[in-house]
Order: structure tokens, then sequence, then C-alpha cells
């Protein structure tokens, strides 16, 4: 029999702003963070649209002792490090990051562990073509001689360090002081979410009692801006009108915009919430039990999987494996919060999927995108997409679905105002650009 | 109950060959592959050599080369030794295969950069009086210089994307990418997936190639390498008091894992049980392993526990064995902590003196030599150890390979950032 996994801390940063209630007060008001790439001039290219996280500065969520630290931080790993910090908070835990002088942490660091997803992080433009720019010979072009001799010398000595996806685990692993199992998953948009199945799964096999876990990325700067646009992805229709630029499920759907920002989540073994609840009670709360999880690969060789096969039939293996696991049937399910990104072929794949699964009972079940909101936040997204579901139990508040004027066949996400209900389990889950899928069913806490 | 978890194909593409046996064979003979850097100009580099593949070609592997047309080396890499490990396990003529119950867990690196086009286009874009790039002017030239497939497959999941489009593998697939650790936590938790039942196969394993322009660049800068540029063959030397950092290598090593009840049913040649998976971080620094290698004694303990295995027990030890000063001695102290009185008498050997350190895809190919060190009942040598460093006393298999009966073999990987990744394997059941 296998320990069961509570979540009992989010922290969420995404365009919407940092933490639980900021995001979570504009999600229920359907309040957009999507504008104009401000990071650079993006009128070079086709979308000049994203969701940015305004305002950050990373030593804002690291301890003093900490700063010289973040330094070495591309902007992916700072935004990890400030979600997991607000996490632990939300918690309630006290770690070696946030505990005041001599604080016990309220876990054996040997028992917790960390699976934070993370993307692949571009080294920042003006500092690495400010040394390529020292290897130039007369006219202005590049010389591999002089690079190798003195040009990349300009670099900082731990310039690396900067930019491996690991750094994002590592660095809170180390703030907080977390030495159980670490992992760094790297699968496009399903990262998060896979990460927090393997979170699930070392919790449940023992081998930690809790686990930082869900995924961050930034995609806002010219070099992944433009690889996301040779996926064919973006929206390029709406650059006047972003609030209505991503319409999850919508026939009118035009493609997708980059969001920066995702999730973290502090997933625990109930036994040990509650033996930390004995020890210092009223510290967090139970925002959901994690019931089940799914994986899955799509294959679409045609496409070279940039998108799933178009009945999405990957997809529905990783939400049936959630809803075996969590032994509900799919009339169990009382809200969905899907991938949705508002990318056509993917709205479709799912939206099969979602049929095939759930059959006649679709209609009635509703699907609730944030990403017209925050955007796709890539690695990150899974993250968001868990904290929106474990809220929405732990409120029985269903979030607005936004820009879906005429909605796929089946799948109710009709533009709607956010309401009341009563909800029990929630599924949610990630399709990432490469094939991967990721699902999980949650259920209402208590 | 769990599943018991073995090895049934083994595949990879490395410095010194692209096949089994052949690289076996170079590596029991104490060959290296280590020679200078061709790949691009490294001339005058602070490490101008490294461990490159050579003469290999994936279309040479792939039954379906219309979806991989232009992939980057990595991807390359992947589909080679895969192919390799699935012949090897037969599954190339077993038609009964559930291909939703097959899946794929990848510790795979990023991608190499499209160098000379992705530099024009920075140069490109430089605004020399703000000192700083100019989005429009740079995307007006990187849209003409990059091309869409190559900025594409910079994802670090596209070897497991394309591994999956040439076996149609439609189960749980999940690439991580824990520096150094990255293919040894991957076999690792695929391991779990199957021991759970989620799946009935993985093909588990890694590739990466870290030798460009940046990527040399980017360990220079932190003094990592080598820089014995006058005599490359011997410059990757662990646990050598005259080591000065490790070598680049390159290339991928992977596994078939499947349940031995699975193995079984199809009549499949066991070739190891995985019975024991080890992870921790340092939380330390990340620059720095912790001094008493606290992360690196706990991932060896925690496989040990795993396996119900002690020290007395294991007949071979891959180390993780770079060739840095600090991760040769440390790696040291933590087999001597973990081993105690037997740790002497435990052989411990580092191919990365024959073919360099390969990054996320190390550990998978060394424990490919730790499948076959059971097979053949042969160990491995660390090579160019002449002059014994004080700190680092174990019985490395100092320069020539050795017969020794090997019923259990432990595997060591560590990564920047302080991560620790262990696995042991077993000889099968009769």
């Amino acid at each position: 029999m296998s320990r069961r996994v509570v979540i009992t801390g989010l922290g969420p940063v995404s365009g919407l702003g940092m933490g639980v209630d900021a995001n979570w007060q504009r999600v229920l008001a359907g309040e957009g963070a999507i504008g104009r790439v401000r990071a650079f001039d993006p009128s070079g290219f086709a979308c000049q649209l994203c969701a940015e996280v305004e305002d950050f500065n990373v030593k804002d969520f690291v301890p003093k002792s900490y700063r010289k630290a973040t330094k070495v931080m591309a902007r992916d790993i700072g935004l990890a490090v400030a979600a997991a910090d607000l996490a632990a908070r939300d918690a309630g835990l006290v770690t070696r990051g946030n505990a005041d002088n001599g604080e016990a942490t309220s876990y054996d660091p040997t028992r917790m562990g960390a699976h934070i997803g993370a993307g692949l992080i571009v080294a920042e433009i003006d500092e690495l073509t400010a040394a390529l720019a020292e290897a130039t010979d007369d006219q202005g072009r590049f010389d591999y001689h002089k690079w190798g001799s003195e040009g990349q010398g300009h670099l900082t000595p731990l310039w690396l360090l900067k930019y491996l996806p690991n750094m994002l685990a590592c660095h809170v692993t180390i703030i907080h002081d977390t030495q159980g199992p670490s992992n760094t998953i790297t699968c496009g948009e399903a990262s998060a979410m896979l990460s927090m199945g393997e979170s699930m799964r070392v919790i449940q096999r023992g081998a930690a009692d809790l686990c930082f876990c869900g995924g961050v990325e930034s995609k806002i700067n010219p070099t992944a801006f433009l690889r996301k646009h040779m996926t064919g992805q973006l929206n390029t229709d709406n650059n006047e009108t972003p609030d209505k630029a991503v319409r999850p499920f919508c026939q009118t759907a035009a493609g997708g915009v980059i969001g920066e920002g995702g999730g973290i989540a502090i997933l625990e073994s109930l036994e040990t919430y509650e033996a930390r609840q004995a020890r210092q009670p009223g510290s967090g709360r139970v925002y959901a039990e994690v019931l089940g999880f799914g994986a899955s690969q799509s294959v679409n060789a045609a496409k070279r999987n940039l998108e799933p096969d178009p009945e999405g039939r990957s997809i529905a293996s990783a939400i049936r494996a959630a809803l075996r696991e969590a032994q509900i049937d799919p009339s169990a399910i009382d809200l969905i919060i899907p991938f949705g990104a508002g990318v056509p072929a993917g709205d479709q794949a799912e939206a099969a999927a979602l049929r095939t699964v759930f059959g006649d009972g679709l209609a009635k079940t509703p699907a609730r995108s944030i990403k017209p909101l925050v955007g796709t936040c890539n690695a990150g997204a899974g993250g968001l997409d868990v904290f929106v579901a474990a809220k929405t139990l732990f409120e029985q508040t269903i979030p607005p679905a936004v820009n879906c004027e005429q909605p796929l066949d089946g799948v109710d996400a009709a533009t709607a105002e956010s309401r009341k209900a009563k909800l029990n389990h929630a599924l949610v889950y990630s399709v990432g650009v490469g094939g991967q899928n990721a699902a999980l069913v949650l259920k209402k806490a208590g | 109950m769990s599943n018991r978890v073995v090895i049934t194909g083994i595949g990879w593409v490395t410095p010194l060959g692209h096949d089994i046996e052949s690289v076996w064979a170079k590596l029991l003979a104490s060959e290296c592959g280590i020679g200078p850097t061709t790949h691009f100009d490294a001339t005058t580099y602070p490490t101008q050599f490294s461990a490159e593949v050579r003469d290999f070609d994936y279309r040479d592997f792939v039954t379906r080369p219309e979806a991989h047309e232009g992939v980057g080396t990595n991807t390359s890499f992947a589909l080679g030794a895969a192919v390799q490990a699935w012949r090897s396990a037969g599954l190339d003529r077993f038609d009964a295969l559930d291909h939703d119950r097959l899946g794929i867990y990848l510790g795979s690196g990023e991608g190499s950069l499209d160098f000379d086009h992705y530099v024009a286009s920075h140069l490109g874009g430089w605004d020399t009086e703000k000192r700083r790039v100019d989005g429009a002017k740079w995307a007006n030239v990187a849209l003409k210089e990059l091309s869409a497939v190559h900025e594409i497959e910079q994802e670090p999941n596209m070897p497991l994307s394309h591994l999956a489009m040439e076996f149609d593998a439609f189960g749980p697939a999940y690439n991580c990418l824990t520096a150094c650790a990255a293919s040894t936590q991957a076999i690792g938790e695929a391991t779990e997936i199957l021991r759970r039942g989620d799946a009935d196969v993985m093909i588990a394993g890694g590739a990466h190639t870290m030798i460009h322009a940046l990527g040399v660049t980017g360990f220079n800068r932190l003094t990592a390498l080598s820089t014995r540029n006058d005599d490359p063959k011997t410059a990757s030397r662990p646990f050598s008091h005259t080591r000065d950092g490790f070598v680049l290598g390159e290339g991928a090593g992977m596994l078939i894992l499947e349940t031995l009840d699975h193995a079984n049913a199809r009549g499949a040649k066991v070739l190891a049980e995985v019975v024991g998976y080890g992870s921790s971080a340092d939380a330390y620094r990340i620059t720095d392993i912790h001094p008493d290698g606290r992360g690196a004694v706990a991932s060896m303990r925690q496989a040990m526990s795993a396996a119900g295995v002690g020290p007395k027990d294991i007949d071979y030890i891959s180390a993780h064995g770079t060739g840095t000063k600090e991760n040769d001695s440390t790696e040291t102290r933590a087999v001597k902590a973990v081993f105690g009185e037997h740790a002497g008498q435990t052989p411990i050997s580092s191919i990365k003196s024959m073919i360099g350190h390969l990054i996320a895809a190390a550990g998978a190919v060394e424990l490919i030599t730790c499948v076959l060190a059971i097979r053949d009942g042969k160990l491995p040598p660390t090579i160019n150890l002449q002059t014994p460093d004080p700190e680092c006393d174990l019985d490395y298999v100092p320069n020539q390979s050795r017969d020794a009966k090997v019923d259990v073999a432990l595997s060591n990987s560590f990564g920047f950032g302080g991560q620790n990744d262990t696995l042991i394997i077993r000889r099968p059941d009769r």
C-alpha cells in the first residue's frame, strides 16, 4: 500500500504576480497579463506578445547570505528560487532559507527532495555578444583564434553554471537544505507535471517524505522567442489585441503566446504533514490530495512530434492512467484544467482525447484554461495549472472561461464567469512539444 | 509486490567506436580515444583536445530515416545506441510488444548550437555604442541565418522524441538533465517505473556532446578541463597525483530495461538485474562538492540498502572518476566512508581515462561496462595512473584490465550542483 500524497504549499509565479493570492485573484477576475514584449524590441517578430513577470528581483526571495549567488542565476533560475520560497512559506515550512537564527527546519533534510522541471536556458544575449564582439577581425567577422585566446576570457568564470537546467533545483536544494532525491525533467511543456508525478512516486515509495516540485521557465529573450516562432505555434494575428490573443478550444484559435514563470508546489506524504501539524499546529493546510498520475508519449512523425497525433491517442492514455490509479470513473471528474494553449492542432487533439475519455459526459465537465491570462509558460506551465486545480478544489470555485466564443465540439469551454460549485475531483494535464504528456487527478482535501 | 527489473539490451556510440564488442575490447586493451579537437577550431583554446566520435552516421542504424532528417548530434548518437540496444534485446524480432507499455527515460543534454550562424546573428544585432543587442536587428539576421530544424533540435527532449518515433513508444516518456548524473538517474527512474508496473519495457540511457565552441568555452572558464595539450592521450588521468581536470568526450549509451516477467515471457536473454538505485542532493554549493562527499555517501548507501547488499558483496565499482582534483579525492573519501575496511579490496576504475567524460551520457555508458564486466569477468582499467595521489589510495585497476569474477557492480555518477546517483546491478539468476 503506497503512501497518500497531498499538496500542502503552492508557489505560483507568472505575469499575474507572485504567490497564491496575487495569482488567484486575477485568475478569478479573468484579468490577463499578456501584452507587448518589453524585455527586448520584438518588432522583428511576427508575434510581439508575451506575459512577462514584472518588477522581479530575486534578492527579495533569498536569505541575505545567499544574495551573492543570485549573480549566477539566469532568469529561469531566479524565478524558480522565488517560486520555491513562496511555496515553502505557503506550506508553513521552516527551511534553512527562511529560518530565523538557529530555528530547526521542519523536516529532516535528507528526507526532502526537489523535482523541478526546466527548459533549455539561453545564454543572456548581451553578456555573450559583448564577449563575442571582442573576438572579431578588422572586418567585424568572428575569429575563432581570437575567441579561444582572449574573447572567451570576457565571460565570467562561472558563466556555464548560469545556464545548466539543473541549477533551478540545485539552488533550491542549497537555499533550503533538502538532500533527498533531486531531478530536473526537461520535456518542454510537460516538464512541470512530469516532475510533480516523479515527486509523487518518490514519496509513495518512501524515498522522501516531501518535495519541492513543479517547473519554471522564461523564454522571453530573442533566441528562445525565435525558436518558438519556428514551431509555427505562436499567435501572429492579435498584436494589437493582446487580451484576445489566446483562445483555448475556440474554433477561431490562432496560436499561443509565450508566458514566463510557472509554479512550484510542496508535495508531502499525508502522515508527514499530519505529524508536522501535531508539532506546529496551524502551519499550512492541505489544498488537495494527489490521487493519480499518468504519463505517455504522443507520436506524430509527419509533424516531427511538434504537435500530437490528431486523435490525441496518447493524451487520452495518460489521462486514463491517472484515472485508473485514482480509481475513479471519468464521470467523477468535476473540473478539467486542460493544457489548452490556443494552438489549433493541439487544442483539437486535446478535445479528441477528452471526447474519447469522457464521452457524452464531457459537455457537462467544465474545462478551464488559464493560458489566455498567463500565456504558455513552457516548462513551468503545468506548475501553474496544478496551482489552479488545487486552489479551485480548495476554494470550491470554478475559474472563468476566457476567449471562447465558439467552442470545439463537446468541450465545455465557452466564455463564462467564475462560479461556486461543489467540486470533488479535478483533472489537470500537460501536452508538450516533443510529444510528452502528463496527467494528474486531484481530490478535494478532507 | 514490485516487479524485478532486468537489462536485456545494450548499445553505445563512443569515441572508441559504435558497437559493443569492439569498444569493449579496446577498453580492456587500455586504448585511448582522445585526440586533437576537430569539430571546431580549438587551436587557441586553453584545451585543444577531446574524445570525439568518428565515422558515425545514424542512418546506418535507423529504420525510419525520413522522420530524423537533419537531427542534431545528440539525437543521432541516441538513435545509433538505441537501435543497437533494441536489436541486442531481440526486440526487432519480437512482434507481440505492447507499444503502449513501451516507455523511454533519457538523460540527454541540450543540443549543440549552430554556432557560426548564431554568432553571425548576435554580431549582426550588436549595437556597439549601447553595448547591447538590438532585438529587431537581431531578429532580421537570425530569421535568415538560423534553420528551424536545427533550432528546435536544441531542446533536450528531442532525442527522446526521435526515439519515440523510431520505435513507436507510447508509454511514459521523460528526459532529465541533471548534468553529469543525468543518464544514471534516468536509468534509476526508469527502473522505478518498471517496478511499479507502469510499463513493461523502457529504453533508458543518455546522449550528449559538449564538444562545441561554447561547450568547451564554458568548461574552460570553469577551469574544469585538462590543459595537457602537448599529450592528449595521457591527459585524462583519474586518481593520479598529476591529474589536472577532465577531458570532454561525447556519445550515447542506451539500455533496454524490462520487468523480469516480461523478459521471461518472451524468452529474452537477461544480461543483468538492476537491484539498487540511490539519488541525493549535496545541498552544499553550486561550485563545489561537499567535502565529505555527503551526497555521494547517501546515494551509495540508498542503492545498497535497496539492493540488500553490503560492502563485501560488491565486486566492482565504476567510478565517476572524472580526473578533477576535487572529484577524485572526494569520491575516494566517500567510498571509504561507505565501504569501510572493504574499500581497499574493492576494485574501482574510471573508463573516463580512455573515452573522456560524456557528461549526461557518461553514466549509461559506464553502466554498460558493468554489465560487460559481469558477463566476461573482466575489469576495465584506469589508464594513465603512473603517479599515485596519497589521497587516492584505493585499487583503481591501474593501467591494465584484469580478470575478476563480478557478481555485483556499483556505478556512481555525480553532477555539477551536487547531484548524486548510484546504480547497482547483479549477475542474473541461472
